[in-house]
């Protein structure tokens, strides 16, 4: 981390505030529009987890017993599109909103305006995307890749799908052009992109991900749109097209997206498990070339999730090793994070605790993805609960407990209070062991044959899946811990100081806590001295 | 324009992106309401139609009057030009589907659909008379698509390579136009401006023409299978990119009128320079593979 000297004199409390609905429906500011991605991102993962919750009641035993098939098929799908697009991906941009600008020593993003609309397009959207529940034909249910011909044949939900995600296309752009720009443009002087804490650096490349990935979604479900209303014939084998295109240009998103989701999450840990190990990040700029390296190769695995679809061998192959190159850098990631804690002095408050769990079952998921990569290997794991064990670990256990984690780290410096150290532990502890049970089964429900994205099942899976939903209800439970936390936390505690925690560097600690309204109102100067090494 | 790094420029609380967002939302819901098929829709999508343009024209007025009040220092200037590079790229990606759609169709599925490779009893078994050739004038199932039917396509040497010349003409004005804004030359900014919208004004005339022409005579559509959906989708949205350009340089050019831009300070004209440099180099990837090759 930097070594910054920070001038004295912009510490004043000048700043004025806007008040009453205007301050945040007109919002130019950085950190207030950050809470609100953070406070949206909260509500979405609670809609989208009482989702997965009627998911895992209903798979409680075989046999369909509360929803019917059509609405549980909405509900698999609009879980992961409310997970993705409303949890996960705001919560991302909330943490880069609040703590870009105060890494780099900015006063606020490089486009405020443009900012606030990235925001309140997420509501909008979603307002287009839940009211399909209320619609004739049901809330989309053919799945969140949207596969056409059977996404085609939804009913008037469709074109509202269709519209939500350009919709959301444009958010996701018009923050991730912010994010360029601020990045480039309004660093500190000193502050060069070697200096650059790593959550910067991930959420710049993460940016680029979604500059290059967003606009292909777009297209693909515009040609869905013109399919379906206006007689176009791209995913249609009478006209001459293939509705296996819609697969590759999808994948050709979907891959990277994926990266999107969890890259910001590696710039947290990577910020994290140096403050709690008293010890510099191992290897920095390996870490820099290595999160590069993985956006680079998104953009070509992207068929080894249709390794089943009927390509020729060639691309087969082609997929396989491309995908399993991507385990190199992941590699170097962890070996770093280990590495980092090696002979460090450790203590495990609670966000050390979430980045060590994340570090561990990320691992998990991220060796259950390499079997999957093995395309002969993968014909057998294909569309079965392997892969929904897969993606919850590296989402879950990945991207979600890095986001926990990174919101009990910075969470003091926000409120300027500390949040309950005990309760924290309890939300980690309960989580851990929750999420463990709900997911860990779930590979073996996938290695004997269990389908993904079905109601009933075969009686033989009926124990793992019974213990699955248990793990599922008290996870889901256990997160309102973490609202009570948070709000407990915001209302009052323990005063927070300036750096909050012993081992803290950056300059976001050289400021209050809570920080001043407009971050650095003068740029503060950045020298070399210990950075980041 | 002051120290890059002395002071910032935070500007105030805006209700425009908050009115774009309104207006957006407004525009979708009544494009879906219309699509499945209600005229209310299209009522409600006009009103977002209008309610989208009374942003723009309100959120650049905000941002024209903060320029011309001296307001921006370098930094917001090279904020900007960031922010305008990483959305043309963002167009970039998103031609890049559907150009990547046209070569799929073109090196895979409509040569399996005639029994290449591995896909042979597919052929076989679907439409063993469908021989494969590009520009593609059978289309596999003949039944289904009986109503549009063609015999002959946009041949590239007519009107596109006419078009070609038209907009790499008007990458030349708009250039002109860029040198004697630097020379402080306001006349000759305003003609070659003026040129270079009658160019694009022209451009978009000709390609409409051209479209009626695959209609009328032709019975070239949009749904004609895969070779008319890739030609009017690349085409239409590069025609539409290369109206917006004109609209946005038709702004301009009445702003050069009313004195706007410096020799030193002229980062709109930039921008929309960019833009249309952008739409120039996707129609030369159109007119090589859509009507060319």
């Amino acid at each position: 981390m930097s070594e910054a000297v920070v001038h004295e004199d912009h510490h004043e409390h000048h700043d004025h505030k806007p008040t009453g609905i205007g301050r945040w429906l007109f919002s130019t500011n950085h950190k207030d529009i950050g809470t609100m991605y953070l406070v949206f991102a909260l509500i979405m993962f609670f809609i989208g987890g009482a989702m997965a919750m009627v998911i895992r009641l209903e798979l409680f035993q075989p046999g369909l017993q509360y929803v019917d098939p059509l609405f549980f098929n909405s509900m698999t799908t609009m879980h992961a599109l409310v997970m993705i697009f409303g949890a996960v991906m705001p919560a991302g941009v909330g943490l880069a909103n609040w703590l870009i600008p105060m890494m780099i020593g900015a006063p606020d993003m490089a486009l405020p305006r443009l900012n606030n609309m990235s925001f309140w397009i997420l509501p909008f959207a979603f307002a287009l995307l839940l009211g399909t529940l209320f619609m004739p034909g049901g809330a989309p249910n053919g799945g969140w890749t949207m596969y056409p011909p059977l996404t085609i044949q939804l009913g008037d939900a469709f074109p509202f799908l269709i519209f939500a995600v350009h919709f959301l296309g444009i958010s996701s752009i018009m923050g991730a052009i912010n994010v360029i720009a601020t990045v480039f443009n309004m660093r500190a002087p000193g502050m060069t992109f070697m200096r650059l804490p790593l959550f910067v650096w991930t959420w710049i490349i993460t940016a680029f991900l979604l500059i290059a990935s967003m606009p292909v979604l777009a297209g693909a479900v515009t040609m869905m749109l013109t399919d379906k209303f206006f007689g176009t014939s791209f995913f249609s084998a009478a006209g001459g097209g293939d509705p296996v295109m819609f697969q590759h240009i999808f994948w050709f998103f979907g891959h990277p997206e994926v990266y999107i989701l969890i890259l910001p999450a590696f710039g947290i840990v990577s910020q994290i498990l140096p403050t709690f190990s008293r010890k510099p990040l191992f290897g920095y700029e390996s870490m820099v070339y290595a999160t590069a390296s993985i956006a680079f190769l998104s953009f070509f695995v992207w068929a080894h999730h249709m390794f089943t679809v009927g390509m020729p061998l060639a691309g087969e192959l082609f997929f396989m090793y491309a995908t399993m190159s991507i385990a190199v850098p992941t590699g170097v990631k962890i070996f770093n994070w280990v590495a980092t804690m090696w002979r460090g002095s450790l203590t495990f408050e609670t966000p050390m605790l979430f980045s060590l769990a994340f570090v561990i079952l990320f691992s998990i998921g991220g060796f259950s993805g390499l079997m999957l990569a093995i395309t002969p290997v993968d014909f057998q794991y294909h569309d079965t609960y392997f892969v929904v064990a897969h993606f919850h670990y590296v989402l879950v256990t990945g991207s979600v407990f890095a986001l926990y984690a990174g919101v009990y780290y910075w969470l003091p410096k926000w409120t300027g209070h500390m949040y309950d150290e005990t309760l924290g532990k309890w939300h980690f502890w309960i989580s851990t062991i929750s999420v463990n049970v709900l997911f860990f089964p779930q590979h073996f429900l996938g290695l004997a044959g269990m389908p993904r994205r079905i109601p009933d099942y075969a009686v033989q899976f009926a124990d793992f899946n019974m213990v699955s939903s248990l793990g599922g209800f008290v996870f889901g439970v256990s997160q309102l811990l973490f609202v009570y936390i948070v709000i407990q936390c915001v209302r009052g505690g323990e005063k927070a100081t300036n750096q909050v925690w012993e081992g803290a560097h950056g300059l976001e600690w050289t400021l209050p806590s809570p920080p001043p309204f407009h971050s650095f109102t003068t740029p503060p100067k950045v020298t070399d001295a210990t950075a980041h090494s | 324009m002051s120290d890059s790094h002395s002071t910032y420029f935070i500007p105030e609380p805006s209700r425009w992106p908050i009115v774009g967002t309104v207006a957006l939302f407004i525009a979708f819901l009544g494009a879906a309401i219309m699509l499945n098929g209600s005229a209310f829709g299209t009522l409600i999508l006009g009103f977002g139609f209008a309610a989208i343009v009374y942003m723009f024209a309100g959120w650049f007025a905000d941002v024209i009057g903060e320029s011309i009040a001296g307001k921006y220092n370098k930094q917001v200037d090279v904020s900007f030009r960031w922010g305008m590079a990483w959305f043309i790229f963002s167009e970039v990606m998103f031609f890049a589907a559907f150009f990547g759609a046209l070569y799929y169709a073109r090196v895979f599925s409509v040569p399996w659909l005639a029994g290449e490779g591995a896909k042979l009893i597919t052929h076989e078994l679907l439409w063993p008379e469908f021989i494969y050739e590009w520009p593609l004038m059978v289309i596999p199932d003949l039944e289904a698509f009986a109503a549009s039917l063609y015999n002959e396509v946009i041949p590239a040497w007519g009107i596109p390579a006419i078009n070609t010349a038209i907009l790499l003409s008007s990458g030349l004005t708009v250039t002109f136009a860029h040198w004697a804004l630097k020379k402080n030359n306001r006349s000759g900014l305003c003609w070659w401006l003026a040129a270079t919208v009658l160019l694009g004004f022209i451009f978009v005339f000709m390609q409409a023409s051209e479209y009626i022409h695959a209609y009328d005579e032709l019975n070239m559509k949009l749904t004609s299978g895969i070779y008319g959906s890739t030609f009017f989708m690349l085409t239409g949205f590069h025609g539409f990119h290369v109206t917006m350009g004109a609209i946005m340089l038709l702004v301009i050019l009445i702003r050069s009128i009313m004195g706007h831009f410096s020799a030193l300070d002229h980062f709109a004209f930039e921008g929309v320079a960019w833009y249309w440099h952008f739409v120039d180099v996707v129609w030369l990837g159109l007119f090589i593979f859509v009507y060319w090759l």
